[in-house]
């Protein structure tokens, strides 16, 4: 079945407030077609876990300057990243489905400032970023579904007093 | 084969195989790699209120929730068929530094001693799971991004906006590190 095109101009304004990762997509399709994610998400989650990235240690060692592998995997998957993103704008490549690549730029404001400090006292505190709370729960370790509560409760209080906060 | 994949992986390994998400997500569907946003989508599905921030089709965004059950999956094949028998290694100095907490037991990813659901009792152990996670929750959501968003994506796509928000990142988790956390341990 051909995956149907809708207008979401509007609701890719809504969607993008506040993030960086969006689909940018216009095409709908089955939801099974998300499956294919879920492998990424699999491999990624492998990664995450082999290479020690969701050890509450690695990341004491990272900001106490006392090991190079956290700073190793960051830059190698940055420099990776960087060039990926080249390839994909000077050759114009598509999607699977044939729909151009889009990048939306991301205008600066303080939150990135505030923000970015706070989100970097809680890596510290709890070693890790929202990606390896979900990898070290599917490892086993279920109090930290008590850490992804409270994220989820720190996003919601954002959300609701946004618009006090300076941007 | 399989014994050499059960060892921990090199970051030259693991760094590219991350950075390959970026092109991989992008390839299958225009999709923006990004992990924080997911936590703002539980909200929009789950209890949005009267909040305008949760007011959008968050069904637009569902490819993001399938592929973080595909990290929890991942971390479960990981922890099930490849763990590593070997004991992780890690800092003598930060061995040492953890010791005088009381800290002395490095055998899982995530420290037993103080990530437990009996430490959800003590003062450091809230401050740690519940403190912490709040402040990752809020944190990258006012930040526009984690890690995974400014730090991979947006540096992958040359936005500097990114770049300045992962330097606040380094700069919130050295002090934390270094200046706060020892003193949260201590009690």
């Amino acid at each position: 079945m051909q995956p149907s095109l809708i207008d979401n101009t509007a609701g890719l304004e809504a969607r993008s407030q506040d993030t960086i990762c969006i689909n940018e997509s216009h095409l709908q399709h089955k939801w099974y077609h998300n499956f294919k994610y879920l492998i990424v998400g699999v491999l990624f989650g492998l990664a995450f876990v082999k290479a020690e990235v969701i050890s509450w240690f690695r990341i004491q060692e990272m900001f106490r300057l006392q090991s190079f592998h956290m700073y190793g995997i960051i830059g190698s998957a940055v420099v990776t990243g960087i060039i990926s993103v080249w390839l994909i704008r000077r050759f114009r490549i598509k999607t699977i489905y044939g729909e151009p690549i889009t990048f939306t730029p991301k205008k600066f404001n303080k939150g990135q400032v505030y923000g970015g400090f706070l989100f970097g006292l809680g890596w510290a505190l709890t070693g890790a970023c929202p990606g390896p709370l979900f990898a070290q729960i599917g490892t086993g370790a279920a109090v930290v579904t008590v850490v992804l509560a409270s994220a989820v409760a720190g996003t919601w209080v954002y959300g609701r007093f946004r618009d006090l906060l300076p941007h | 084969m399989l014994e050499v994949i059960k060892q921990p992986w090199p970051w030259y390994v693991a760094g590219p195989m991350i950075g390959l998400t970026v092109p991989a997500l992008l390839i299958l569907g225009n999709k923006h790699f990004g992990i924080s946003a997911n936590l703002r989508h539980v909200c929009a599905s789950c209890f949005p209120g009267n909040v305008p921030f949760f007011q959008y089709d968050y069904k637009r965004e569902i490819w993001n929730l399938f592929f973080v059950a595909g990290i929890v999956l991942g971390g479960a094949l990981a922890a099930y068929f490849l763990v590593n028998p070997a004991p992780i290694q890690i800092d003598p100095r930060l061995a040492q530094e953890l010791a005088t907490y009381g800290i002395n037991d490095f055998s899982g990813m995530v420290p037993t001693q103080l990530y437990s659901w009996d430490s959800l009792l003590t003062a450091r152990g809230l401050i740690m799971m519940v403190g912490g996670g709040f402040l990752v929750g809020f944190g990258s959501r006012y930040a526009g991004g984690c890690t995974s968003g400014h730090s991979i994506m947006g540096l992958s796509a040359l936005q500097w906006p990114s770049l300045v928000a992962t330097c606040c990142f380094i700069a919130g988790g050295f002090l934390m590190a270094n200046f706060i956390l020892p003193i949260i341990l201590n009690n």
